[in-house]
């Protein structure tokens, strides 16, 4: 017999005596042939290896009716048979679940080419755009009034057209809560916060029926707030209507005539 | 065999030499594989990725978009349309400063740009109107992707991106309205810069930093034209550049809903 070294031999004595529920002592004079092995009784229980735990049940405990370990019956070759029920030649070890080791991430995306499908109609988008701006321009003049002078103060004084939703708040309430913690904390704080506060995960409209409401409340407040500052305020900021008083926001003087 | 005539075999000798130039070392050195550009272009699924590809502007875009983001209600186009806005106001811009001085002259350089220069006052009213509109497309852009829900994860930081680039826009077309430096743009800003003296604790800081002064004079011109012409186009093209990369790695246009 090779000899084996000390350490190793009591640990997998160790093991042995673990396995089977008996002493140290007691294996390792089994394994040097002293005494007679342990027959045990019952083999140990298929381990399922799973991360769910309900399918475990549907695993029989195949252990129940297993026979002694062959190594006591190895004397008795003629015994042989090769009838599973009688002789149990292998036994199951594990069941792994059948399931991909790699989980398929992306679905697959109906794509089209870029060229020609998107950039034929931006091509068009803009070459459109380039004609509208071209006409426009044709057709109205910017405004040019007076040379600056600072002495000379306009009545009303309007800021350009989309600031005037916010000049218009302003002859509401104090400038500091409406010239700048509105613009300030809600313009751009919250706005910019938007994404991180609207926790829904859902797209379609009919699922977020309150950030629609909310944004369309917005846009309709701004722009009616727009549309007042531009058009229904005259000198000293008092409420004019256009086809009555005529415009009061020079940028728009040359194009929007009532008569 | 049919004798050809001598304008048949102009035409041929012309299209032969047109097929020579275009399949030669000069025009396959400019144009990259897959070009329409190039000799023996055909339209194949290969060709087609090689257009988006091989081309450093079109590079932008990726191979392959989704099928309903092509769709022109989808989208209205107003993310490149604002883009585009940006790029003929930079083209318009950089030709109107040929011929504006940001100082006392400026209102008398405007006059003569109506007046005296050829395209002038067309150029000009594009700047404006276009400047205009960018504002309006780019809102709209905003309530677009607002409405769409386009903003949801992982979209979310390009949603502020996106807040910004309108603030950014917003501050162009407003120190770009001082200008013409004439009644309207001069008022217009002391009542915009009069709303920056409301911010809490640094409002006089902010109105003075504005202005450059305590109102708005040649110096707050010269202010608002250095911002206008050279600070916040650089800012924005850097947002811009952000916003756009984060379009394609966000995983391309939102939806379908």
């Amino acid at each position: 017999m090779v000899d084996i070294p000390e350490h190793l031999l009591i640990r997998s004595a160790e093991a042995r005596a673990k396995a089977l529920g008996i002493s140290v002592e007691q294996a390792l004079a089994e394994m040097k042939g002293e005494t007679e092995p342990t027959v045990v009784a019952k083999e140990p229980e298929v381990k399922v290896i799973d991360e769910t735990p309900a399918p475990a049940a549907e695993t029989p405990a195949p252990a129940a009716e297993t026979p002694a370990p062959a190594a006591s019956k190895t004397d008795t070759p003629e015994e042989v048979d090769f009838a599973p029920e009688v002789k149990v030649t292998q036994r199951l070890l594990t069941v792994v679940k059948a399931k991909p080791i790699q989980k398929p991430v992306a679905e697959p995306v109906d794509k089209v080419n870029t060229w020609p499908h998107l950039m034929l109609p931006e091509f068009v988008s803009l070459m459109a755009m380039t004609a509208f701006l071209i006409l426009l321009s044709a057709i109205l003049q910017a405004p040019l009034l007076e040379e600056a002078n600072p002495n000379v103060t306009p009545n009303p004084a309007k800021a350009p057209w989309y600031f005037l939703g916010l000049q218009e708040l302003l002859s509401y309430w104090d400038p500091q809560i409406a010239g700048v913690m509105i613009p300030l904390v809600l313009g751009v704080v919250l706005w910019m916060a938007f994404p991180y506060i609207d926790r829904n995960p859902e797209t379609h409209p009919s699922k977020r029926k309150f950030a629609i409401m909310f944004y369309t409340f917005f846009l309709a407040g701004a722009g009616v707030l727009t549309i007042i500052g531009v058009l229904f305020r005259g000198p000293g900021w008092n409420w004019t209507y256009p086809w009555i008083d005529g415009i009061w926001f020079d940028d728009l003087l040359d194009w929007i005539h009532f008569e | 065999m049919q004798k050809l005539s001598l304008r048949d075999k102009i035409k041929e000798a012309r299209i032969s030499a047109a097929d020579s130039f275009r399949g030669g070392k000069l025009m396959s050195s400019i144009f990259r594989p897959g070009s329409p550009f190039r000799k023996g272009y055909v339209d194949s699924p290969r060709n087609r990725s090689y257009v988006v590809m091989n081309n450093v502007l079109y590079h932008l875009h990726p191979v392959k978009v989704k099928r309903h983001g092509v769709r022109l209600s989808y989208t209205l186009c107003l993310g490149g349309l604002s883009f585009f806005l940006f790029i003929v106001l930079t083209i318009t811009g950089i030709w109107l400063m040929f011929y504006f001085r940001p100082t006392e002259l400026a209102y008398v350089d405007i006059q003569n740009l109506q007046t005296s220069i050829a395209f002038g006052s067309l150029v000009r009213n594009m700047h404006r109107w276009g400047a205009h509109l960018m504002v309006l497309v780019v809102f709209l852009h905003m309530s677009r992707v607002f409405y769409h829900g386009a903003y949801k994860a992982p979209r979310e930081f390009n949603w502020v991106i996106g807040v910004i680039l309108l603030l950014l826009t917003l501050l162009l077309s407003f120190t770009g309205y001082l200008l013409p430096w004439d009644q309207l743009a001069i008022w217009a800003v002391t009542v915009g810069g009069n709303m920056a003296g409301y911010t809490p604790v640094i409002g006089a800081q902010a109105k003075f930093g504005l202005f450059a002064g305590l109102e708005a004079t040649t110096a707050t011109l010269l202010r608002f034209y250095v911002l206008h012409v050279l600070f916040l186009p650089f800012i924005i093209v850097i947002f811009m550049a952000v916003h756009f990369w984060r379009v394609r790695k966000d995983g391309g246009i939102s939806g379908p809903l």
